[in-house]
């Protein structure tokens, strides 16, 4: 299959493997912001591959893992009233909230439905117009565009019963507190690829130049990871830090600007929480004032709406690569993708659910589930 | 470490309620089977946990199984609810080797459905039957008020004979066997995914639903060495190979560019976030064989409509006991877990 095989081919795998070991001469540590990189990672062994000298954190872009506790409550809040439709990318489901998730709200009899793109959900609105229909808008710069679109589209439809639960965070804040950190040990990153499809790579120019740190815009294929990273440890060994572009297949420096335009339009940049890391100011987007009548918070009265996370969960600092899931005491014990602790054993995507899914055999673990 | 400082987000995955995920053919399945059925029903042929009881009757062996079909769309490209509700367990009796000779038929119906819908699919019900040998003699109605229902439910009970001496059971593999796979995966579930209101998602992909009795039965005409037949339906290949590994509490190994995924259901996989290994099949089978008869079996198979592509995708080992693992395209080794609950599609 076209854009996909040859970028898992074995051979080409190979010979980048064996110039990654050629170039590293020191240790390095090296970040992938993505969840979705963090999956390839693991699913094709890759840090078995390459040198032992280059270390592989994992990162925070995992959007279902960020999105805060307190989020998952409204979101379960909301989705439990009968008047509601309750629309969501699937990997939210299963999230726990403090007291209950969406896929419990689901059982209670909660209309909790599962959709691929955000317009399902205008449609819907527009097709059940005795319903109030709530679109879970969260995710990265990634999802932002066409959430913004949704409720764009309903503005333009006259709809009434849309509106979105928005907890959107943002890539380049996330990079500059992990810099700005007194525990970092990452050396270099991996940008993620999607995101810079809609953002471009010009707004990591200005952290490469402050911290002096190398970042790769990289894809999600074996090889594209493999490439990122053989480009990383060049310009570690050589001394250099800039942004380079591994994924130029999809990735420029602009981005996709009608994108950038809706999500200006819709959205203003605001200060958010990150599930296990905390308030990162000026980290996310919220909905203008102008389309605060789509703002399901306002509508149902949640915003004041508060959950606790104990400061000293070990998701943050696997979060923030500090510590790797395996680390964790309760890893494949008491944490599992079936009773998630953590935030990073929630999705897919999390650092620790990509462990558990695909290591946990190699661990030398006294407890698998 | 301590324990005690792993208070993080509570966890609030429901244990009071049934969920989706515990009809997902998963875990929470498993669980579902562990903690409430077996231990109500508690008898040595339940507890082997096979796709269907064999017991023996006299002088007979009889098989018997019993299957429900929920499936929305109740039409879909390749096949409908009611040619599903045979062939589901038609090849729940065909794995344990049997030969399926009557099915009973009970509908549960929601008021309000179109007559004309259920004539359709009582119809197809008919001509499945037939096609496959099998008679529906006996059945039961129930109507449900509306909006208690999705249109129709089915549910078909098969029974069949199984011939003498013959025993397949998941908890027969032994290191060094064969894994083989009689075709492509994952056309079921993409094809219904495609259909399912909402998804706009255009594939060709057809449903793979068909009746596997007659392949089974040449197969094991083939050779007497299979030790094991699974039919990977909800759940996939990875939870027939799990249930597997862990009931023979052996490893199976698996080779990644071994396995067959037709270019639109993986390309369907690649867009949704979704694995081919965890997604429905409704007419492939999975047999587990002594190496010296693999090549022969799937020699065999390889002449018969629903294997025509079939091939080994693995091998059985000592080693990773109850672990089903991968040796992935680039040479190393992950694991192929079986999922919680449905696999959920990711947010991009």
């Amino acid at each position: 299959m076209r854009y996909v095989d040859e970028y898992r081919d074995p051979r080409i795998a190979q010979a980048l493997v064996d110039r990654i070991h050629t170039r590293t001469k020191k240790p390095w540590v090296l970040m992938e912001i993505c969840g979705g990189q963090t999956h390839t990672l693991m699913r094709y062994g890759i840090d078995e591959l390459i040198p032992p000298k280059v270390e592989l954190v994992h990162g925070p872009g995992c959007p279902v893992c960020v999105t805060p506790i307190e989020v998952v409550d409204k979101a379960a809040e909301i989705a439990a009233r009968p008047d509601v439709i309750f629309v969501s990318y699937g990997d939210m489901l299963r999230v726990p909230g403090t007291r209950s998730d969406l896929f419990r709200v689901k059982a209670h009899g909660g209309d909790v439905r599962i959709a691929y793109s955000p317009m399902e959900a205008v449609k819907i609105a527009a097709n059940n117009p005795s319903k109030k229909v709530v679109f879970f808008g969260i995710g990265f710069e990634t999802t932002a565009p066409a959430n913004a679109m949704a409720v764009w589209k309903a503005r333009e439809l006259g709809l009434k019963n849309f509106s979105e639960l928005v907890s959107h965070v943002l890539v380049p804040p996330a990079i500059r507190l992990l810099l700005n950190s007194a525990e970092n040990r990452v050396q270099g990153f991996i940008a993620p690829g999607h995101v810079c499809t809609v953002m471009g790579y010009w707004q990591y120019k200005a952290l490469v130049d402050e911290f002096h740190v190398p970042i790769v815009v990289g894809g999600f294929e074996p090889v594209d990871l493999l490439e990122a990273i053989l480009m990383l440890v060049t310009q570690l060994e050589n001394g250099q830090a800039k942004v380079e572009n591994q994924y130029g297949r999809t990735v420029d420096y602009a981005g996709n600007h009608p994108a950038q335009v809706i999500m200006e339009e819709v959205f203003e940049v605001a200060d958010r929480k990150w599930r296990g890391i905390g308030t990162i100011p000026m980290s996310g987007l919220r909905l203008r004032d102008e389309f605060a009548v789509y703002d399901a918070e306002k509508i149902f009265g949640v915003e004041a709406l508060e959950a606790e996370e104990p400061a000293e969960c070990i998701a943050a600092q696997v979060l923030q690569g500090l510590k790797k899931p395996i680390d964790c005491a309760a890893f494949a014990c008491q944490c599992t993708p079936e009773h998630p602790l953590g935030a990073p054993m929630v999705s897919a995507e999390g650092a620790c659910a990509a462990y558990y899914q695909y290591r946990r055999h190699a661990a030398s673990l006294k407890c698998i589930a | 470490m301590s324990a005690l400082t792993l208070n993080c987000p509570v966890p609030a995955v429901a244990r009071d309620h049934v969920s989706l995920g515990h009809g997902s053919g998963g875990k929470l399945s498993a669980e579902l089977m562990r903690d409430v059925f077996l231990p109500a029903f508690r008898n040595e042929t339940l507890e082997r946990l096979e796709d269907q009881a064999t017991v023996k009757l006299g002088n007979v062996q009889i098989a018997m199984t019993t299957d429900s079909f929920v499936v929305k769309p109740l039409f879909f490209r390749g096949g409908d609810i009611g040619s599903l509700a045979v062939h589901g367990t038609v090849n729940d009796l065909a794995m344990g080797g049997a030969t399926p000779l009557f099915l009973s038929v009970a509908f549960i119906i929601e008021e309000g459905l179109p007559m004309e819908t259920l004539r359709r699919v009582t119809a197809s019900l008919g001509r499945a039957a037939s096609a496959c040998g099998v008679q529906v003699i006996t059945g039961d109605t129930k109507v449900v008020d509306k909006g208690s229902g999705d249109g129709v439910f089915i549910n078909t009970t098969g029974l069949g004979l199984t011939p003498e001496g013959l025993y397949l059971s998941a908890g027969a593999a032994r290191p060094g066997d064969a894994v083989i796979l009689s075709g492509f995966i994952g056309d079921h579930g993409i094809a219904i995914l495609a259909e399912r209101e909402g998804l706009e998602f255009e594939t060709q992909v057809e449903s793979d639903s068909a009746p596997l009795h007659t392949l089974v039965a040449q197969m094991l005409e083939t050779t007497r060495a299979i030790r094991c037949l699974r039919d990977p339906t909800r759940g996939g290949v990875s939870s027939s190979l799990n249930e597997i590994a862990a009931q023979s509490q052996v490893g199976i190994l698996l080779e990644e560019e071994a396995i067959p995924v037709r270019d639109e259901v993986r390309g369907a996989c690649e867009m949704l976030g979704l694995d081919p290994l965890y997604v429905a099949n409704e007419g492939k089978l999975l047999a587990i064989v002594d190496p010296s008869d693999a090549d022969k079996l799937v020699a065999t198979m390889r002449r018969h409509p629903p294997g025509l592509e079939a091939r080994q995708i693995g091998i059985v080992t000592e080693s990773d006991r109850g672990w089903v693992t991968m040796r992935t395209v680039l040479g190393t080794t992950r694991i192929v877990d079986m999922l919680a609950g449905d696999q959920l599609p990711r947010i991009c």
